[in-house]
């Protein structure tokens, strides 16, 4: 029996874990945090159609039980040894495990929103993130600002972290559009009196609904878009936050007083794929994430034989494509077994 | 022996560079400002005369700065340049002892050893011309080393030299050749007529053994005649100008002349003094990002030989670097500004809005708060110094809150100076008519320029960092220590652009544990995002940033700490290490004791302080 | 004076054919990072000048592009070159290089002068 070790425990590494358990190989899971789902688990619903979480984790939750993979949690992955076909991985907890093959999906960092200081998160009080926001959603607190006022009118800040050569991010991160969206509707569904604006650059509404989705948000919840990037905000007395873009559409510069601002946080390859790299000796981009054979027909592909890659430490990815893409991924695996066996 | 014809061409040299010294030193000097001429009048017979002989023996001759750089460096500079001035001075001397004169022609000094036709009988004789070989192996020895500077120039403590046009090389080939040719001369007249000393004597009769010496006597006068005649021709368009114009410039800035933004006869004597020794070249932080045709001593050439480029004179950083190591003391910074006024002056901009515009009228009060354009994108400073100013009860009014025109000094850097006065002007009617006593900047950019140009009387200009040293010896700030290693990185505009070193270092120790560094004050990096460089590619600004970077994060500190919005975006854009203003750091402090967490802070790993929140 | 009822007015269509490339090529040259523009406006809004008077930097691209030297020329002029749209743009275009090189270039190009 070949043994396969994941390095991840988010939603490519359980997909990938769960395909090659069926495929009647051992699987070894190991995972940083204490409980596997990776990201997914602070997020409380889905686009395009707010689907709960929970209804995707449970289910890749079931599937660990169900089947039979070991799973390695609080473990992280200290080195990768090859000797010629077979890898020995030594791990923090000093385990020693032989592998003949491994997949690496270490996922990606959410961009640290203390970087763009203009916006002022974690300055001004009434700055969150994208991420923030989910969890207030997912806490089913009711959403206030200064003094329990109830915000009057919310802005939403795209492409934070991404597109932005200030950040060191050149690359779109696919998600934060649509997450836009969703979570302007999901804010007005709480707060109908609210006016909610987005402020873009360009919407790339690329997936399937994305683009019913944003045509429902202007259509039935009165999103306003506005087709211009924030350079900044300042802090008024009453908490209350002053923005400046350029309307670019009109030509005009526009300010306007907002109670909350949404910043909608890019995805970034992070310290863990950055870690998995180099202990695989797996080539980086530019951007930070892993390099792929090519880019059409070998995606799982990493420039290691033996080494597979799946999910967003490639690219930023949908949850929809995390998914695919660890399936393929685990094909790919299949046939290298098939293949050295 | 009588004079013969190969004088003739170091005589007729020595005539042309003369005349031409003469000249064009007068059209230089007539051409200053009135001003200019009156320092030199009220000046030329006091002591700073003697104060500039003095400097130019030290520095002109002796080359002492050099020697602090590198001693090697030093010591062939100075056995080119003392040694040659001995040569001539004792060559003098000699002649005159011999010739029982005191008015001997200057050939008859040069070519001595040609006009005499047996060994010094005096023991005067005896020991000047012993002194005379001496000063000539002297001279050789730095020759050597030249020659070898060459091939290696990091042996001489130089990562890099310049490179030479047409008119250097056959001044410096010349150069190169006057001295070996003259010891080879005297030798071999000592070998036939044996009227050497202690070394050109015996080379003379080792050369007689060898080869048939008489034939080459003529020629070899001929040829050290020639060499000197040709680096006198050749010294008007080669560097070595740098030798008679340095002298020019000592008098005249012991005078008090500067060069004042203006193009002017004593611009053209900076630039022709610059020697291009090429030790500005390593300091320039330019070379970080590959680019290595900008520095000051190519745009003092391209300057000189008016054939420069807006792509070369506008790729830098104006950090000033280069300027303490310039040997000859040149105003770099300064040169390149005033090239940058010529050659952007037909379009300045006159900013009609700002007269016609409705501007708010100036509340009273005590202190100004001006924050600055950039700070704008760092709200952190902001709040930071809004939150001090609250807590030390300071009342103030926040004067670019929102619209207001720049201070000026990103116009100045670029070189448009008339454009500038206009937002200076603009902004400083406002800053009177506030009444203020006190005006505080948090942007080093900002403060340069106030402090310089704005011409505020009764109103003291402060940074934010000498502002908060004050509220600090006032006892108005609680003193509470931050367990962190901090290093200070000093902005271009606040140290070396107005020597504001001290300060921010007070207050960091004060606060916190602040790490010395190598490279600090007067020696400090850029941070590479200078607005003085137009040209610069934000790649190349990058890889300038991560140099220094990389050099600060090797002293392991916890925070880097600097006093410039501009420095700050540009460090933490890297995200390779936190960095804050002292603004900021100051006020992390102060919270840190408010409400007490400081027991929190040992125990988290990094960032030891979470900010805010 | 007679009004026959015609009236000058800036021709409403861009027309391409008649565009004059000399002034944005040479911009472009000397500043290549110039082409990444995409239009955010964040230049814009955070302009200093902007404050102070009606300009939009980021218009500086189109005019430049579709020839409007005329009105270039004029709104180039309101530019204090502070710096912060740089600090701001996500493109890292040199935008201060930009004016100034307009700034020059323009003097060789526009044959109109007031």
């Amino acid at each position: 029996m070949k043994h396969i070790v994941i390095i991840g425990g988010g939603i490519a590494g359980i997909e990938t874990a769960s395909a090659l358990t069926d495929a009647g190989h051992w699987v070894t899971l190991i995972e940083k945090d204490a409980q596997i789902g990776g990201k997914l688990n602070n997020w409380s619903n889905l686009f395009p159609n707010f689907t709960p979480v929970e209804k995707i984790t449970d289910e890749l939750k079931e599937k660990c039980r169900r089947k039979d993979f070991s799973i390695l949690t609080n473990t992280e992955v200290n080195s990768v040894l090859r000797n010629k076909d077979k890898f020995s991985i030594n791990t923090s907890d000093n385990q020693q495990l032989e592998a003949d093959a491994i997949v690496v999906a270490t996922g990606y960092e959410l961009f640290d929103a203390r970087r763009k200081e203009e916006y002022g998160y974690k300055i001004y009080d009434h700055v969150i993130t994208s991420a923030d926001l989910e969890q207030l959603f997912k806490s089913g607190e009711k959403l206030t600002v200064a003094a329990g006022k109830i915000p009057k009118r919310i802005a939403f800040v795209h492409c934070v972290g991404s597109r932005d050569e200030k950040s060191g991010n050149h690359y779109c991160s696919k998600v934060c559009c649509i997450t836009g969206v969703k979570q302007a509707i999901e804010l007005k569904k709480h707060l109908p009196d609210a006016e909610i604006f987005c402020f873009y650059m360009d919407l790339r509404m690329y997936g399937k609904h994305f683009e019913e989705l944003y045509r429902e948000a202007q259509e039935k919840y009165d999103i306003q878009f506005i087709r211009g990037r924030l350079s900044e905000a300042s802090e008024k007395i009453d908490k209350s936050l002053l923005i400046k873009a350029e309307d670019t559409l009109s030509g005009r510069p526009l300010k306007m007083n907002v109670d909350l601002l949404v910043l909608l946080i890019g995805m970034e390859a992070g310290k863990g794929t950055a870690a998995a790299a180099t202990s695989c000796s797996i080539g980086c981009e530019e951007s930070g994430f892993l390099q792929t054979a090519d880019s059409f027909l070998q995606s799982n592909i990493s420039m290691q034989d033996g080494i597979f890659l799946a999910g967003s430490c490639t690219a930023p990815m949908t949850v929809n494509d995390t998914v695919l893409h660890a399936r393929s991924a685990a094909q790919e695996v299949n046939n290298y077994l098939q293949k050295t066996r | 022996m009588e004079p013969t014809t190969f004088i003739w061409p170091f005589t007729i040299g020595l005539l042309f560079i003369s005349c031409f010294l003469v000249i064009i030193v007068g059209i230089w000097i007539s051409s200053l400002s009135r001003i200019d001429k009156s320092r030199i009048w009220h000046n030329i017979f006091t002591r700073k005369s003697l104060e500039s002989l003095r400097e130019i023996f030290m520095e002109s001759l002796l080359h002492r700065k050099i020697f602090r750089k590198n001693a090697v460096l030093g010591y062939m500079h100075m056995s080119l340049a003392f040694g040659w001035f001995l040569l001539i001075v004792v060559g003098h001397i000699d002649a005159c002892n011999h010739f029982q004169s005191l008015s001997v022609p200057a050939y008859k000094a040069i070519f001595f050893r040609f006009y005499i036709s047996e060994a010094a009988t005096t023991l005067s004789g005896k020991i000047l011309a012993a002194s005379m070989d001496l000063l000539l192996v002297f001279v050789l020895s730095g020759v050597m080393l030249a020659y070898f500077k060459r091939l290696n120039s990091r042996l001489f403590g130089m990562k890099k030299t310049t490179q030479l046009k047409i008119g250097d090389r056959i001044a410096l080939s010349s150069l190169w050749l006057i001295f070996p040719l003259r010891f080879l001369a005297e030798s071999v007249s000592a070998g036939i007529h044996h009227n050497g000393s202690i070394i050109s004597q015996p080379t003379g009769n080792m050369l007689a053994t060898l080869l048939p010496i008489h034939l080459f006597e003529m020629p070899l006068w001929w040829a050290y005649s020639g060499s000197l005649a040709l680096f006198f021709m050749a010294m008007p368009v080669s560097r070595y100008m740098h030798i008679p114009v340095e002298v020019v410039l000592i008098f005249l800035r012991n005078y008090g002349i500067r060069v004042k933004k203006r193009i002017s006869g004593f611009s053209r004597i900076q630039v022709y003094s610059c020697s291009r020794c090429g030790i500005c070249l390593d300091s320039c932080q330019m070379n970080h990002a590959a680019i290595k045709d900008t520095q000051s001593v190519y745009v003092l050439k391209h300057i000189r030989n008016r054939n420069i480029t807006d792509e070369k004179l506008f790729n830098c950083l104006l950090c000033g670097r280069c300027q303490p190591d310039c040997p000859v003391g040149l105003e770099l910074n300064d040169l390149r500004i005033t090239q940058r006024i010529e050659s952007t002056k037909e379009y300045n901009s006159s900013y009609e809005y700002l007269k016609n515009g409705k501007v708010a009228v100036s509340p009273q009060t005590e202190v100004i708060y001006f924050a600055g354009c950039m700070t704008h994108l760092t709200p952190a400073i902001l709040k930071s110094m809004k939150e001090i100013f609250a807590l030390a009860k300071v009342k103030y009014w926040f004067m670019d809150e929102d619209k207001t025109a720049c201070c000026g000094r990103p116009l100045m850097q670029v070189g448009q100076y008339e454009a500038a006065k206009k937002l200076i002007e603009h902004n400083r009617e406002r800053i009177l008519a506030s009444g203020a006593k006190k005006l505080v900047v948090s942007c080093p950019i900002c403060y340069k320029v106030f402090n310089e140009d704005y011409a505020l009387p009764g109103i003291k200009v402060q940074h934010h960092s000498e502002y908060l040293l004050e509220l600090m010896a006032e006892n108005r700030l609680p003193i509470h220590k931050l367990p962190m290693r901090v290093v200070y990185h000093d902005p271009c505009e606040l140290g070396r652009g107005s020597g504001i070193y001290h300060q921010p270092r007070l207050l960091l120790d004060e606060y916190t544990e602040l790490v010395p560094m190598k490279n600090e004050k007067e020696a400090s990096y850029c941070c590479g995002g200078s607005l003085a460089n137009i040209k610069i590619q934000m790649n190349e600004r990058n890889q300038i940033r991560d140099n220094v970077l990389d050099e600060y994060l090797g002293y392991q500190p916890d925070i880097l700490a600097t006093a410039c919005p501009l420095c700050k975006k540009t460090f933490a854009k890297s995200n390779k290490l936190p960095v804050h203003d002292i603004a900021e750091v100051i006020y992390m402090a102060i919270q840190q004791k408010n409400i007490s967490i400081a027991g929190e802070i040992k125990d988290e790993k990094v960032p030891k302080v979470e900010f805010w929140r | 004076m007679k009004d026959f009822g015609y009236t000058v007015i800036k021709q409403r269509t861009i027309d391409y054919d008649q565009f004059d490339g000399r002034l944005l090529n040479e911009v472009l040259q000397m500043e290549p990072s110039f082409k990444v523009c995409l239009s955010c406006g964040g230049c814009t809004a955070t302009c200093s000048a902007n404050d102070l008077v009606s300009f939009n930097v980021r218009r500086m691209n189109l005019l430049l592009r579709r020839g409007e030297t005329v009105e270039l020329e004029s709104e180039i002029k309101k530019c204090m070159l502070c710096g912060k749209c740089m600090l701001v743009c996500p493109r890292g275009i040199n935008i201060r290089n930009v004016i100034m090189l307009i700034k020059k270039s323009i003097l060789k190009y526009n044959p109109v002068k007031s």
